[in-house]
């Protein structure tokens, strides 16, 4: 068994507010193995987002971390010097935005952005630079990347400027992208070609991808494992199949449930009644217990811990307590 | 682009008819131009000669025809009160004022630009908010006060510098007097320059602070962060150049108000250029010479304005509608 | 960590208290002393005529013998002693001052109301109207920021005099004055106003309203209004610091209040004139005056900004 790549233990990410602290991701642990994609679901405002950032080290300040530990390859780095860690950004750790049209610069080629990103983390000559950042362009799916390249951001489409950012983030070679909601800000019929591309490029460079999304639907055809966030809380995490086909937690499955399908025959969708807790108002217990079916006693008194069950599957849910000593950890 | 240059050519030949039209109305509606002309032993049949000799009883139209056609060979009569050429009297005046203008300009630029990209990176520190704080004071401290101020500190007390005056000033060409190659004339220029610049490099501060803050705020920039870039290449590199686009263009638009405010520096100072004598002109109602003041300033005006269009089209690619647009 | 248990509702006043901009205010000690002092100002300008300990314009009571003593030191004449000193003339520049602070505090606040009055009714008109009304308005409007307002203010001033017969001159000198810096104002409320309507006019309830009879234009206002008082708010105080300087750098230049009315402005051109034979106090005392007013209005008018922001939040 290789080492992940980026391990996460206990994340704790706090707001100081005038009426009190808010906790906005509260003992947030998980792995992501090398080469494999995670996709990481959730509402909004559930925290997904807040976790990016927080790995790669961009925490909009009053935002911080409070405690935990982010683990690359075995090096910390959540206590990183500011230069330090701006190394590892772009170079080991790579990012993609949710919105296209805003993600560029506009007073810049394509070319002037890529070339800047590659010569800043690579001693190479601006000839090669280029050279890469076509090649690169290209294998994006951009046609006629060598003219193109020299175009400025307002000339391409949204989708051939996801693309460009999809090309930015890669092009120091990071181990690990994190893209946020990469295709939310796109028209349906372009997602699933984004998708496809930074899969297949990822795939390629035996980069890990976190991808961070609300569509169930893209993490189906995508990821290899997923991650369920809630109000800030791990919920659930597992091999996709498994979470989707025979969820645990009973949030992922009403989840699961509100998705429609060709396939299925329903008279309605199933609905979760309520929603989500704000952050200063998170329920004693487990975080889920006012909207769960399933809830007794032990829900409204201790948060639940991330329960391991079979196949590497974790659950935050008492009903999976007992169960816990007949399953050996994974 | 060869349309839109005409356009705004266009705009701007409007612009300075409706202002002709208002000087002109100035001429014709405020007082009685004979009346000011003429001495009171001036027989009756006398004004009316004068008044058809200056064709002042033509219908409207025809006289504010020819009252264009003289200010474009920059005929503007003669002043009700000095008696002179109003042209003349201007041109001589002019170039005081363009280099006080130019000098303050200047300066208010480079300070303004150097403390609101301070101000906007080092948020909170000390230095900021003093900055900041002084930077209030100046906007809520009127031209003619900072004057009077200085020249109490620096010209009364400490007597460094020279309180009223250009100073020594030569002759560069036939036309254009300066101050800039005498040492007193140069001294005689810095009270003035920093009064007339201060509120234009307050204003300039705090609004490169904010669009740079604005800008500090935006999607492109997180993203260059999270590609590794750094400080220097995304603060300077990436968020100055996005400031400084509409930046460039108020401060252009600044240009023409710091002609215009050169009329209350000059009064503190006496400072011989063609702020002081509008002032002059308002007290006692030289007509001639407000209207030609007017004509002059909205032309300043409006050349700036069309400059900084073009400036504008050449900094931001965006405006440039070159190719065809791509939709690939 | 929970909150199960409901709390009983605040009052009206724990809820003013505990909004955010009276926190915005208790918490930020620049906007109370902002407060503070400008409403010392002018309330020392509003009871000016029974603060005042002489009253400067009374030819009578005046002594030329008082002319220029220092301020706090016994007149070597008359052994008088004032504050803040005398000027040339013999008059008290502590009342001078209450005085001018009256005249400049006056003219501010005549000359922001009606700014106010003119810009909100043109941008209703405006926004309601649109077409070519809105067209012409706009442009106007363009053109006039493009512009310095001092510049306005003072060929506004000037085509004034130029009508009136010397006669009224200087009766009317201050309300040519307030027309003139308003005049040159109007534009922000307008913009900000004009905006507004045309956000609601497009809304249902306007045409609803057309439909049962009633005047649009009432509804209009009424929901407006309220929408707009923020942001009018903000501009008035910022412009009231404004209107303040303009007044003062007019009447400094010779173009504002008559010399018989001085406010903080003329009391300053006249203290120049004495900077250099050393009676320094002449200057100094309607400077800070008319500093402390500027800044402390500026302040309000920034805090006020900011605090009502739903960005910065």
């Amino acid at each position: 068994m290789k080492p992940p790549i980026l391990s996460v233990r206990d994340l704790v990410v706090e707001f100081p507010t005038r009426r009190g602290t808010l906790r906005a991701l509260d003992h947030v642990s998980f792995d992501i193995a090398e080469g494999e994609v995670l996709g990481m679901v959730g509402e909004s405002g559930a925290g997904k987002s807040l976790t990016g950032a927080a790995i790669i080290g961009l925490l909009e300040p009053p935002g911080r971390v409070a405690s935990g530990e982010i683990w690359l390859r075995g090096e910390r780095i959540d206590n990183l010097p500011r230069e330090k860690m701006r190394r590892i950004r772009g170079r080991r750790i790579g990012m993609v935005f949710q919105d296209p049209l805003t993600s560029l610069n506009p007073l810049y080629t394509v070319a002037e952005q890529l070339i800047e990103t590659i010569r800043t983390h690579m001693d190479v000559s601006d000839k090669e630079a280029r050279k890469r950042a076509v090649a690169l362009l290209d294998r994006v799916g951009i046609p006629a990347a060598a003219r193109r390249i020299d175009d400025y951001p307002h000339h391409f489409s949204g989708g051939m400027r996801q693309r460009v950012v999809i090309a930015l983030a890669l092009c120091a070679e990071p181990e690990l992208v994190i893209a946020d909601e990469p295709t939310t800000a796109l028209d349906v019929s372009v997602q699933a070609q984004i998708i496809d591309v930074l899969k297949e490029i990822c795939a390629e460079r035996g980069a890990s991808v976190m991808l961070i999304t609300h569509d169930m639907g893209v993490i189906a055809e995508t990821a290899d494992r997923v991650a369920v966030l809630y109000a800030g809380r791990l919920a659930e995490i597992g091999p996709v199949r498994d979470v989707i086909q025979a969820a645990e937690h009973p949030y992922t499955a009403g989840l699961m449930g509100s998705i429609p399908t060709l396939t299925q025959t329903a008279e309605r969708l199933t609905q979760i009644p309520g929603s989500m807790p704000r952050l200063n108002a998170i329920p004693q217990g487990c975080a889920f217990n006012p909207r769960c079916t399933k809830a007794f006693d032990r829900c409204f008194r201790d948060q639940p811990d991330l329960i391991p069950r079979a196949d590497g599957r974790q659950v935050a849910c008492w009903l999976y307590e007992t169960a816990k000593s007949e399953v050996s950890n994974g | 682009m060869a349309a839109f240059i005409l356009r705004r050519l266009a705009q701007s030949v409007i612009v300075m008819l409706t202002v002709a039209l208002v000087a002109f109305a100035l001429f014709r509606f405020v007082g009685d131009p004979i009346a000011s002309m003429v001495g009171q032993e001036t027989t009756l049949a006398e004004r009316a000669e004068l008044r058809t000799a200056l064709g002042l009883d033509e219908p409207f139209l025809v006289q504010f025809g020819n009252f264009v056609a003289r200010a474009v060979t920059g005929d503007f009569g003669i002043s009700y009160r000095l008696q002179q050429p109003v042209m003349e009297l201007i041109m001589s005046r002019l170039p005081a004022t363009l280099e006080l203008a130019m000098v303050s300009g200047i300066l208010a630029f480079a300070f303004g630009v150097g403390f609101g990209v301070y101000t906007a990176l080092r948020r909170g520190g000390w230095a900021s908010s003093t900055i900041m704080t002084v930077s209030l004071i100046g906007v809520s401290l009127p031209t003619f006060l900072i004057g009077v101020l200085l020249i109490w500190v620096f010209a009364v007390e400490l007597q460094w510098l020279p309180s009223f005056g250009r100073g020594d000033t030569v002759y560069i060409g036939d036309w254009w007097r300066t101050g800039l190659l005498t040492e007193s004339g140069r001294a005689s220029l810095i009270l003035p320059a920093i009064t007339l610049g201060l509120y234009q490099m307050t204003l300039i501060m705090r609004l490169v602070r904010a669009e740079m803050l604005e800008v500090l705020r935006t999607d492109y920039i997180k993203f260059a962060r999270a590609r590794g870039l750094s400080n220097r290449a995304v603060n300077f590199g990436h968020a100055l150049k996005n400031t400084l686009v509409p930046v460039i263009t108020i401060t252009g638009l600044q240009l023409g108000s710091i002609i215009a405010f050169s009329i209350i520096t000059e009064t503190v100072f006496q400072w011989p250029g063609v702020g002081a004598l509008f002032i002059n002109s308002v007290r006692f109602v030289d007509v001639p010479v407000m209207a030609a003041y007017l004509m002059l300033i909205a032309l300043v005006f409006v050349v700036i304005n069309l400059i900084v269009d073009l400036l504008y089209y050449a900094v931001d690619p965006r405006l440039r509608v070159d190719r065809a647009n791509a939709r690939h | 960590m929970s909150d199960i248990i409901k709390k009983p509702e605040p009052g009206r006043v724990a809820r003013a208290w505990d909004s955010d901009i009276s926190y915005s205010f208790r918490k930020s000690p620049l906007a109370i002393v902002a407060a503070g002092v400008s409403l010392l100002i002018i309330l020392a300008a509003i009871f000016a005529p029974w603060i005042a300990p002489h009253d400067p314009f009374n030819p009578a009571t005046l002594n030329l013998m008082d002319g220029f003593t220092p301020p706090m030191e016994p007149n070597q004449f008359t052994g008088n002693t004032y504050w803040l000193g005398t000027d040339n003339q013999g008059r008290d520049v502590f009342s001078t001052i209450l005085y001018g602070a009256r005249i400049s505090l006056f003219v501010g606040f005549m000359a922001v109301a009606f700014a106010m009055v003119l810009g909100i009714t043109l941008g209703l008109i405006a926004g309601y109207r649109g077409g070519w009304v809105d067209s012409l308005l706009m442009r106007v409007a363009d053109v006039q920021l493009t512009f310095p307002s001092i510049l306005l203010a003072l060929l506004i001033f000037g085509v004034a005099r130029g009508f009136i017969p010397p006669a009224y001159r200087e009766a009317m000198a201050i309300w040519v004055l307030i027309v003139a810096i308003g005049l040159s104002e109007w534009v922000q409320y307008a913009r900000v106003v004009r905006g507004a309507t045309m956000v609601e006019k497009s809304k249902e309830y306007v045409q609803a309203a057309r439909v049962i009879g009633a005047h649009p234009a009432k509804i209009l206002i009424r929901h407006i209004l309220p929408n707009v008082m923020g942001p009018v708010l903000v501009i008035a105080t910022i412009g009231l610091a404004l209107a303040i300087i303009a007044e003062a750098t007019l009447s400094f230049l010779g173009v504002g209040v008559p010399s018989t009315q001085p406010s903080l402005g003329t009391l300053i051109r006249i203290g120049q004139g004495f900077l250099f034979s050393g009676e320094w106090w002449i200057l100094l005392f309607p400077s800070l005056t008319l500093l402390a007013l500027a800044l402390s209005v500026n302040l309000l008018g920034d805090w006020l900004r900011d605090a009502l922001n739903p960005r910065l939040r």
